[in-house]
């Protein structure tokens, strides 16, 4: 079992022949991910990669089943490109894009308010389900099937997590990528209970950072509902106030959303909270021992 | 982006915001110039002179002051202009070096002749991460600071939030002005007030705006004296007019510099630089110079091609402070390949001849075996780890010798 993405998902491609688009579909495709095709408007009926080119998302839904999508659509049109994919019945909406403009994200949210999907992103590395689905950017060598999800606001420090894990030889159930931006698609908490409620994950590993109270909102919820061990990092103890830290949302705005802040809260609520981000593995299985004894 | 007052005060006036007339200026003659066509036009004999920086709390360091006439507009301009301007929001604060102002507003005097029938009020908006749509929080008490209004009587801040598909709708118009104890003609200026800097808020793709204080004058004008105003860096292509009025001559000059080789940097005030792939990984690599005995010097992301040319000017630009006593280049490769960001490591370091501090390099994911040898190969004096704790080690080694 998985969350969100698996070995069945129909998967297409956004901005499928754009250079992002081709370079990252073409990685998926090589790790046996099930893409059925892409959307370029202008372009449908051309054969890209092999794979069928759509001029609409609804084209795609219609034609080749699709239920999920990834989109690697320029910040201009990412929100509409967002809209669309709801619009036409996906249900899982991934978008990598970087640099969407805030207010374009708080119509897509409204817009989304009665639509039965889900959007994980924006500037976001994607989904990983290992060895079933790799929906994103990420490096498919490092990660390992296994039972233990990982939440994530930032890429590369996913991508270390998830190296540590594997090498601590436990092994990935689904990675989420949720995404760096001030108004994402799923946030902290929706994604941990996700992983809470799914049967194969034993451990969850939450990475947070400065900026919000997402990782607040999930610590509570843990303690309220927590099955599992939770290993938690947050990075940026050493970031000053008010500096955005590359990730539009990585800001810290008050005594509330500071590193130090969000550390107590999360230990408060029972998780193991570690200092150090080269200790998330041999955290995690410190954890999961303590769990089962 | 942050723009000036004077620039924030045109855009609100484009969507019919009422502010006091003013002429921005860059030397005494200009400004004492400027204080006599607005007194021409507006009949104002007294006048505010206002340095403009990137920061607030200017009248706490002497950045605003009232002119009664033509001299006294003259001295006050001498006094503010290439002043080095320090306020709680400047760089080290009021003890700090402050900034220098290389500008001054020169207003009428909204308050005159009724200053005691004036009253100040608070009003911003700004997008509320937290319920996902945009909020106007405003206050009967203005032209104080806002934090502490919210600390101690916290009944008097109110917050509006607006519909994201629906916009600002007339009844919570009503209701904001009603808050504020107005009624009358008052009542209607406000509403129209609220409106019209709604429509600016939204126009402009701004993140923030804070118009501290709003007055309302015996004559029941509703009036922006102060105003402040941050715009969403990812929406200035739709804006290229408001991108123009960037100025970088409030910006660290560094931090521009970098952003134009495509370097995301933020200076710090530690010992230890760092050159990272992706922000998350940054600010958790700024946090483990700090549990390895460093301070992080600065903030670096070199994106997603790190590539020689990128891993020298980043080099360049970390080096350019004395400060840094160590480098700490941690990249997790995935689609970037270790061996090519090593490579340019060694390339750049070879270019640039006279690196005397020590560097840690710790290359991980794609192709990091090839990359260590090569680091471990170059003869440089270049410490390699794959590890993360490894480099955290080497980074506390290098600081205790």
């Amino acid at each position: 079992m998985s969350v969100l993405v698996n070995k069945n998902s129909n998967i297409i491609v956004q901005g499928f022949t754009g250079k992002e688009g081709s370079f990252h579909a073409g990685q998926m495709i090589e790790y046996g991910t099930n893409v059925v095709g892409g959307v370029t408007p202008g372009k449908g009926g051309q054969t890209h990669l092999g794979l069928p080119v759509f001029n609409t998302v609804s084209e795609a839904v219609d034609k080749a089943n699709a239920d999920t999508t990834i989109i690697f659509v320029p910040p201009k049109f990412a929100a509409d490109a967002v809209m669309e994919a709801a619009e036409a019945g996906i249900k899982v909406i991934i978008c990598i894009t970087e640099g969407i403009p805030v207010q374009d994200m708080v119509k897509v949210k409204a817009y989304l308010r009665d639509k039965d999907c889900r959007l994980i992103g924006p500037n976001c590395p994607g989904v990983m389900t290992p060895g079933e689905a790799k929906v994103g950017i990420m490096p498919g060598f490092i990660h390992n099937p296994g039972k233990i999800g990982i939440v994530s606001r930032s890429g590369t420090l996913t991508y270390e997590a998830v190296d540590q894990i594997t090498k601590a030889g436990l092994g990935q159930s689904t990675c989420i990528g949720i995404g760096g931006d001030p108004i994402i698609g799923t946030t902290t908490k929706e994604a941990v209970e996700l992983l809470m409620n799914d049967p194969d994950t034993e451990g969850i590993v939450m990475i947070g950072e400065i900026g919000g109270n997402m990782e607040a909102d999930a610590a509570h919820w843990i303690k309220e509902h927590g099955t599992k061990p939770v290993v938690g990092f947050i990075a940026g103890q050493t970031a000053p106030e008010g500096r955005t830290m590359g990730h539009a949302g990585a800001i810290i705005g008050g005594e509330d959303d500071t590193a130090a802040a969000k550390m107590k809260i999360m230990e408060s609520c029972g998780i193991h909270v570690v200092n150090s981000p080269a200790t998330i593995g041999e955290t995690m299985i410190k954890a999961l021992k303590l769990a089962k004894a | 982006m942050n723009l000036h007052e004077y620039q924030a005060k045109e855009l609100l006036k484009k969507y019919g915001v009422v502010i006091p007339a003013g002429i921005v200026a860059t030397n005494v003659d200009e400004a004492v110039a400027a204080y006599h066509t607005l007194n021409k036009e507006t009949g104002t004999e007294y006048a505010v002179v206002k340095a403009q920086i990137h920061a607030g709390g200017r009248g706490k360091g002497g950045g605003v002051k009232v002119a009664k006439n033509a001299d006294e507009v003259r001295q006050f301009s001498d006094d503010i202009i290439g002043m080095m301007l320090k306020t709680p929001q400047t760089p080290g604060g009021l003890d700090g070096e402050g900034k220098l102002v290389r500008k001054v507003l020169i207003t009428e005097d909204s308050y005159v002749p009724s200053f005691d029938e004036c009253s100040e009020m608070y009003v911003s908006i700004l997008m509320d991460r937290e319920r996902k749509s945009n909020v106007i929080i405003y206050s009967t008490e203005g032209g104080m600071d806002i934090e502490k209004v919210a600390e101690e009587t916290p009944h008097l801040l109110h917050k509006e939030y607006i519909d994201p598909t629906l916009g600002l709708q007339t009844f919570q118009l009503n209701k904001i002005a009603f808050n504020l104890g107005l009624s009358g003609a008052a009542l209607k200026e406000m509403r129209k007030f609220i409106y019209n800097l709604y429509q600016a808020f939204v126009g402009s793709d701004a993140s923030l705006f804070e118009i501290n204080p709003v007055i309302v004058t015996g004559t029941d004008k509703v009036i922006a004296i102060d105003s402040k105003v941050s715009l969403d860096e990812n929406a200035l292509f739709r804006h290229p007019d408001l991108a123009e009025l960037r100025d970088t001559d409030e910006e660290d000059p560094v931090e521009v510099e970098a952003k134009g080789y495509g370097l995301n940097y933020v200076n710090l005030d530690g010992n230890v630089g760092c050159m990272v792939n992706g922000a998350g990984l940054a600010m958790a690599t700024m946090d483990i110079i700090k549990l390895s005995g460093g301070e992080p010097a600065n903030f670096l992301d070199v994106g997603g091609t790190a590539d020689a040319d990128r891993v020298e000017k980043a080099f360049r630009i970390i080096l350019r402070d004395p400060a840094v006593k160590a480098i700490l280049i941690n990249i997790f490769g995935g689609i970037v390949r270790c061996d090519r960001v090593a490579q340019g490591v060694v390339d750049a370091y070879k270019n640039m001849g006279n690196i005397k501090v020590p560097i840690i390099v710790r290359l991980q994911g794609t192709n990091a075996d090839i990359a260590k040898t090569i680091i471990d190969e170059s003869g440089l004096e270049v410490h390699s780890a794959i590890l993360l704790q490894e480099a955290a080690d080497l980074v506390q080694k290098v600081l205790e010798a």
